[in-house]
């Protein structure tokens, strides 16, 4: 979006010619008459259409038995079967999808029409309750267009996620006719019960030629990768019970299978699992002498205990979820949404959206071969695992299984994923639930590196008119072996910086750039000049440093550039008294955070303190002319989950003389001023994300009974 | 020339107006006048009787979902079988788990025979296997067999294609029509078609192939491999490029490629359009037709003009300095280039269509490389413009992760394949997505120790999770009196006065039994007593005992007080991944002798923290006992003192980072300043070279020298600063 809009401002003004002022009024009147001009093309363009389409569509209220009628003759063409060689760079018509500066593609739903052969007699369903809800919300989705000739997908409005409800010739001639058909290229079927007696085909038995399949219940054998898409059986008691989450951690049945209609031969293993186990294992099977009205769905029994269904699963950890006729079952639905464990015994089953959702960390999967060693392999799985996966089982279910939309979705989403890719949806977004997304962190700089040291740093001095201070730093600042640069960053725009002549000479290239605001912000700007990596923020005012503490901290740095590393450390604590978070600046033994009046960093950190800081803290940070630092330390251990790290012994960092000024900070005024900023920006970030550690970095050799001369950094923490 | 000014201004003004009466219905398409409103789409219609209408199937149905006229569960496996085979060959039909259940994962290699040249990259992939831990000699413990037949190039043209190989497989009693059987093979087919046969029936074997074809690939069966040159290392392998360049946001050129357009034959229409996106500036799209003996006879008119630009640009330096690369299709799917690129932080743009990836099974490409579609080539400039800066950095960093961890050398890919297949075996026990695709890396992440991400020391930030808040000492006793030595008894007592501590195991590695439960000291904490087996891996065995994330190594000779025990694990804490001790060592580079020295003495740097002292994770134990092969841990056993080198070593190859040193309060014994001959006596310069032996003996298993130095060390906060030693919380540790 940001390339295409930077595209349109670019050309706009070229247009507009330069003209004099007296002819001002003629070229105005122009416009307006061509703006008017305009207006007036828009209204005749579009109003028609709107009424045109609201009035065939939406306004009148229509049943589904009014549809249009549509006779297929005998004769009528049938698609090919389906090819299963098909992926998407050979059957699939990329270019329907193009390039769009959102990254979606548009999905086009044909009306809904009823079909019927030649004598009258209807081919299938017209539509069922599910497929018409899976239609609405495609239709209600940002993926929808009724736009025919936008279109990237198709999707029929032909039903057949039940192969067992409809004539599967007649179907087929259904499809063929379709207006756009085209051997079915770019048309999406949704189908959940493939097959039928005797053979159980594990697709979409209905010839569709080169149509993708959303299907339920592929086998390794029938699943075109990356093509097809495979998707769950929807359980209508999703909708019908309400059963609330329940808290991980230990229940009543260890292993519980509610499934009905089981191979004999599988019960009997399952038999045996209780036999060997006891109480821990709770076979099911249906209810043989309910009383009428009670519905036979909704109870299992176990001898003569009944059990309410599908309540009953929540009592269990694990759940058997076994393949019956065919290999996708709609019990993985109810038992996901119990958040018991699936145990997936069912060879070759292709699990629902396995392209992108991680089944290991939800379910436990076992080969039928090894039936008899279920309950040994449950065990090994670590207690912590478990409760995780309960979670994760329940969080599948709510983003992708819950509800016909849910399931759409997320088909729709995969297949956008594959035409964008370089837009695709993170493994992290498909499968961490949300508590995990939120507790979790993922380092921007995740890679451990440790940078070279000939690349050095790069010095940022943010000034405003303290010159004389600011020449003091430069010059000591110079004689730092790794400096590369240094960035006097002028934030005074009332006042020229001092001529060239007059700054001290460096052996490094000195730049100084104007600012147009006097914001702190300013500091933080990732600069063009900045060639290296590193960054050290130093204030015009810090000139106790010496070189050798410099030094070290640039090498400090090296070792952790994911993280700030400075000189002064400060401290947040809770305050029980007033319930709130409180700044500390005395003496103590943890640090959280280090003043940016020096420290290290990776310049990448100035990207995201400049266009990523969340909320207003920028502005606020801006308008109170204080505690970017603290914001920059927020925004650090945010997005890596680390703590600071501070280097060398405490001690003055001011001139001497200023010790005025440093009187002031501690000035209690700003004392309260800096527990407003973390109190301010705790609740921005909506957590307390600095880390309290206990430790400072000091060289290898500090203080050691060594003669100092041998020592890297002989000159540290001294005065 | 003003009223001529104003005309054209009429005349533009008039074009503008008629465009948008007469030619509104084509504009209406533009995006900018997409601005519909939403209810005036012909949505989806909202039917009246839409709660009426029937549900796809009859609840019973769905939850009946059987049949009895079915034949048995065990009858359709066993049909499977004979319906399921070559072609069509999965785990479940072709492959005999029952082989690998006995013995484990075992890898047998048929033996080599002399008047079988092999190739460079084929020798390479059977040492790799035959130093593995997998490795066995006997057939009858393997659970995999691998060919000593070269089969990597089958292009009948190429000088290394093996005739008659049918003929040499059926004479094999072990092949069983390729039952548990890998295959390598690196190129297929020749000129002109390219086609993936291999000139041999491959029957039931699993075929780990470069170029793969997702039509031929049999999911969840083969295996995809990339291709690499037979100077491909054998082991260790260079760093990927983005640790000397470091991370830049901004490299010079945005998208680039140059390589050979085929003028004619299978793969030339996508090589022949590259030239379409060059724009000299930030993309850079160069082909050549120079290549083959007779390529002028094909050449066209671009061919001159293109041969001069082509030299205008080294590839090497656009690979440096791209941030996008082209790896486009070659006559086969595959090519150099995709390493070259990962290698380079140079994020792959793929033009393959229906490449399967190398190891998409466990690698998920989508977060390295760009996986575009050979037909949408034009799209591809302003596609890549569109990424975030975000993601670009992700991917460059992904792409040196996965370059590290499979790809830069021949033991990764081929313990890549093997590990893949391993997961298959034991589906419960095997590596999430998460897992393969995180530091550091599948190989590194051993399922056996557990599944779950909170165990391993790795994952805690993205876990959302800590370590555990007590560590279990364990303490090695080797005194051959039998009896307890002074030192141990005040170690034990130091030790268990921390508050962190859960427990104390005490190794016992002498030839006397340990004392009985009397004589040791009273602690608050349980001690347990282990009878060790008198060998130096010993100590790092992953025993069942320990049950705390953190493990305290220690020697009975150590002296520690409890504060320094204290601080060091609250150090940990913060590094959970690393070693975190007192006293150290360093190694350096000794150009002289061209091998790699070894220092006790003070330095101003480390790299290595003895296991005497120090804080480490307990999966290190589990990556010591099961990741490293027996002949490693027997080399450990034979010297006196390397098993503590060995432990830092494999700790840096994981983590690549440096060990930590903490405040000791006086120095350990093996840090005393000595000289490094004579003075010390024969003993210490005997343990002094073998140390240096295992250190240079360990670099080259490995490879490249995994260690890693640092400058630092950490201090409590206040440690020595000039303030009143009742504000310190660990004061002990100023204390001479």
């Amino acid at each position: 979006i940001m390339c295409a809009s930077a595209k349109y401002n670019t050309r706009g003004p070229a247009l507009i010619p330069r003209m004099k002022t007296k002819h001002r009024i003629y070229y105005i009147t122009l416009f307006s008459i061509v703006l008017l001009g305009l207006i007036a093309t828009g209204m005749f363009q579009f109003w028609p259409h709107s009424i045109e389409s609201s009035s065939d569509w939406t306004v009148e209220k229509r049943s589904v038995h009014d549809v249009p009628v549509v006779k297929l003759p005998a004769d009528s063409p049938i698609p090919e079967r389906g090819d299963l060689s098909c992926r998407m760079h050979t059957c699939f018509d990329v270019y329907r999808c193009g390039f769009n500066p959102k990254n979606k593609i548009k999905v086009y739903i044909y009306s809904l029409k009823k079909y019927v052969d030649e004598y009258g007699t209807s081919v299938s369903n017209t539509i069922s309750r599910e497929y018409n809800e899976l239609l609405t919300a495609i239709s209600d989705s940002e993926f929808y267009t009724d736009d025919v000739n936008r279109a990237c997908i198709f999707v029929p409005s032909i039903d057949v996620l039940n192969q067992n409800a409809l004539r599967i010739k007649e179907t087929a001639q259904a499809l063929a006719q379709l207006s756009r058909w085209d051997r079915g290229t770019n048309h999406l079927l949704f189908n959940m019960l493939p097959g039928g007696p005797p053979d159980y085909n594990t697709a979409l038995d209905v010839p569709r030629d080169r149509a993708l399949l959303a299907g339920g219940g592929f086998s390794t054998w029938t699943y075109r990768q990356g093509y097809d898409v495979s998707i769950p059986v929807y359980s209508p008691l999703s909708a019908e019970v309400d059963l609330p989450e329940r808290g991980p951690g230990p229940r009543r049945y260890f292993i519980l299978s509610s499934q009905m209609a089981l191979h004999p031969e599988y019960r009997s293993e399952l038999e045996a699992l209780q036999a060997e186990n006891g109480e821990s294992v709770l076979i099911l099977d249906k209810c043989t002498n309910l009383s009428d009205g009670v519905p036979a769905v909704r109870k299992r029994c176990h001898k003569n205990q009944v059990f309410d269904y599908p309540q009953v699963l929540q009592e269990s950890t694990f759940c058997v979820v076994l393949r019956g006729a065919r290999l996708g079952q709609a019990v993985l639905s109810d038992v996901l949404q119990a958040g018991c464990v699936p145990v997936i015994i069912a060879d070759s089953y292709i699990l629902p959206f396995s392209e992108v959702l991680d089944w290991k960390r939800a379910s436990v999967v076992i080969p039928e071969e090894k039936m008899p060693e279920m309950y040994s392999i449950l065990q090994s799985v670590p207690q912590r695992q478990i409760e995780e996966m309960q979670r994760q089982a329940r969080w599948f279910w709510e983003a992708y299984f819950q509800s016909m939309k849910a399931i759409a979705l997320a088909t729709l989403q995969i297949i956008n994923d594959r035409i964008y890719p370089y837009a695709a949806i993170s493994y992290e977004e498909w499968n961490d639930p949300p508590a995990v997304k939120w507790s979790s962190v993922s380092n921007p700089l995740f890679l451990p590196l440790i940078p070279p040291q000939s690349q050095g740093f790069t010095a940022i001095v943010l000034t405003y008119d303290r010159v004389e201070s600011l020449f003091r730093v430069i010059t000591e600042v110079s004689k730092v072996p790794s400096l590369s640069k240094l960035l006097v960053v002028w934030n005074n725009q009332n006042k020229n910086p001092p001529e060239d002549s007059l700054w001290p000479k460096i052996r490094v290239p000195l730049k100084v750039v104007r600012t147009a605001e006097n914001k702190l912000s300013n500091r933080f700007f990732p600069y063009d000049e900045i060639e290296t990596e590193a960054v050290l923020a130093i204030d015009d005012d810090i000139i106790m440093l010496t070189s050798d503490e410099l030094q070290f901290g640039y090498e400090v740095w090296r070792e952790f550039p994911d993280r700030l590393v400075g000189y002064p450390g400060r401290l947040h604590l809770w305050d029980h008294e007033m319930n709130k978070w409180k700044y500390e600046s005395e003496w103590t033994n943890e640090v959280s955070m280090v003043l940016t009046g020096a420290a290290f960093y990776h310049k990448y950190f100035n990207y995201l303190y400049t266009y990523k800081m969340p909320g207003d803290i920028k502005n606020w940070v801006d308008a109170h002319m204080n505690c970017e630092d603290i914001a920059m330390n927020f925004l650090v251990a945010n997005v890596t989950g680390k703590s600071v790290i501070k280097v060398t012994p405490r001690k003055k960092f001011k001139c001497p003389e200023c010790t005025a000024i440093d009187g002031l900070s501690l000035d209690q005024t700003h004392m309260v001023e800096r527990s407003e900023c973390i109190n301010k920006f705790a609740s921005v970030f909506g957590t307390m994300p600095l880390k309290v550690v206990e430790h400072r970095a000091d060289p290898v050799l500090y203080k050691d009974d060594f003669p100092e001369k041998l020592k890297s950094f002989p000159n540290i923490g001294s005065l | 020339m003003q009223t001529r000014k104003k005309y054209i201004f009429l005349t533009f003004l008039a074009s503008w107006l008629l465009l948008f009466f007469f030619g509104g219905d084509q504009l209406r398409r533009f995006a900018f006048f997409s601005g519909r409103k939403a209810e005036a789409r012909r949505n989806w219609p909202r039917w009246t009787d839409r709660s009426l209408l029937k549900s796809f199937a009859d609840p019973e149905e769905l939850q009946s979902d059987g049949d009895p006229s079915l034949p048995s569960p065990r009858a359709r496996r066993a049909a499977w079988l004979s319906v399921y085979k070559n072609s069509r060959c999965r785990m479940e039909t072709c492959f005999d788990f029952s082989r690998c259940e006995k013995h484990g994962f075992k890898v047998f290699t048929y033996p080599r025979e002399r008047d079988q040249p092999l190739s460079e990259s084929y020798s390479k992939i059977l040492t790799s296997i035959e130093r593995s831990r997998y490795y066995t000699p006997n057939p009858e413990e393997a659970c995999l067999f691998i060919l000593s037949i070269d089969t990597l190039d089958r292009d009948h043209l190429s000088g290394q294609y093996v005739r008659n190989v049918d003929e040499k497989i059926r004479g094999f009693p072990l092949w069983n029509g390729g039952r548990n059987h890998l295959i390598f093979n690196l190129y297929s087919g020749t000129w002109p078609n390219y086609t993936e046969d291999l000139g041999f029936d491959i029957g039931q074997a699993i075929l780990a192939k470069a170029s793969f074809y997702t039509e031929h690939f049999r999911p969840g069966f083969d295996i995809s491999i990339p291709l690499f040159s037979k100077d491909h290392p054998q082991r260790g392998g260079e760093r990927g490029w983005l640790y000397q360049d470091s991370i830049h946001l901004q490299k010079k050129y945005l998208l680039v490629f140059k390589g050979k357009r085929y003028l004619t034959g299978i793969g030339s229409s996508t090589r022949n359009a590259l030239h379409h996106i060059h724009n000299g500036k930030d993309i850079v799209s160069l082909t050549t037709c120079k290549h083959g003996k007779d390529w002028e006879k094909h050449k066209d008119t671009r061919c001159d003009k293109d041969n001069v630009d082509y030299e205008k640009f080294d590839y090497q330096e656009l690979l440096h300095n791209s941030t996008f690369c082209i790896v486009p299709r070659g006559r086969r799917l595959g090519s150099f280039r995709f390493l070259e690129a990962l290698q380079a932080a140079c994020i792959p743009v793929l033009l393959s269509d229906g490449w399967e990836l190398p190891f998409a099974e466990a690698i998920d490409w989508g977060k390295a490389a760009v996986v575009g579609n050979e037909r949408l080539l034009l799209q591809i400039p302003s596609a890549v413009r569109c990424i975030h800066p975000e993601r670009v950095l992700a991917f460059q960093q992904q792409t040196q992760v996965l370059w590290d961890a499979y790809f830069s050398s021949v033991d990764k890919i081929v313990h890549t394949t093997l590990e893949i297949i391993k997961d298959r075996l034991l589906p419960h026990r095997s590596r999430s997505r998460f897992l393969w695709n995180t530091l550091p890396g599948g190989l590194l992440a051993l399922p056996g120790f557990s599944t779950h991400l909170g165990d391993f020391p790795f994952y805690y930030l993205q876990h959302g999770s800590s370590p555990s808040e007590k560590f279990t000492a364990l303490i090695r006793a080797v005194s051959p009196s039998g009896s307890l030595s002074q030192p141990i008894l005040r170690l034990i007592q130091a030790v268990s006065a921390s508050q962190y501590c859960a427990q104390i195991l005490v190794l016992w590695s002498c030839e006397k039994p340990p004392p009985p439960s009397g004589k040791w000291p009273q602690t608050t904490v349980p001690l347990t007593i282990i009878q060790g087996r008198r060998k130096l891996s010993d100590r790092f065995f992953p025993y069942a005992a320990i049950q705390t994330d953190a493990v305290l190594s220690l020697d009975e000779h150590t002296s520690l007080s409890t504060s320094e025990v204290d601080f060091a694990f609250v150090v940990w804490r913060s590094f959970p991944e690393r070693i975190v001790g007192f006293p150290t060592q360093s190694h350096f580079w000794d150009a002289e002798q061209r091998r790699w020295g070894y220092t006790s003495k003070w330095t101003n740097e480390l790299s290595i923290v003895l296991t005497a002292a120090a804080f480490y994770h307990r999966y290190y134990h589990s990556l010591f006992t099961e990741y490293l092969p027996a002949g490693l841990r027997e080399l450990v056993d034979g010297l006196a003192a390397c098993e503590d080198i060995l432990m830092n070593v494999l700790v840096a190859a994981v983590t690549k980072l440096p060990p930590i040193k903490v405040t000791q309060r006086k120095q350990h014994k093996e840090t005393v300043p000595q000289q490094v001959k004579g003075t010390a006596g024969a003993a210490d310069g005997r343990r002094f070279s073998q140390r240096q032996d295992c250190l240079n003996q360990l670099a080259d298993w490995f490879g490249y020298m995994p260690l890693v130095s640092s400058q630092l060390r950490l201090d409590p906060v206040l440690f020595k600063d000039q303030v009143s030693v009742l504000r310190k919380k660990y004061p002990r540790l100023e204390k001479p």
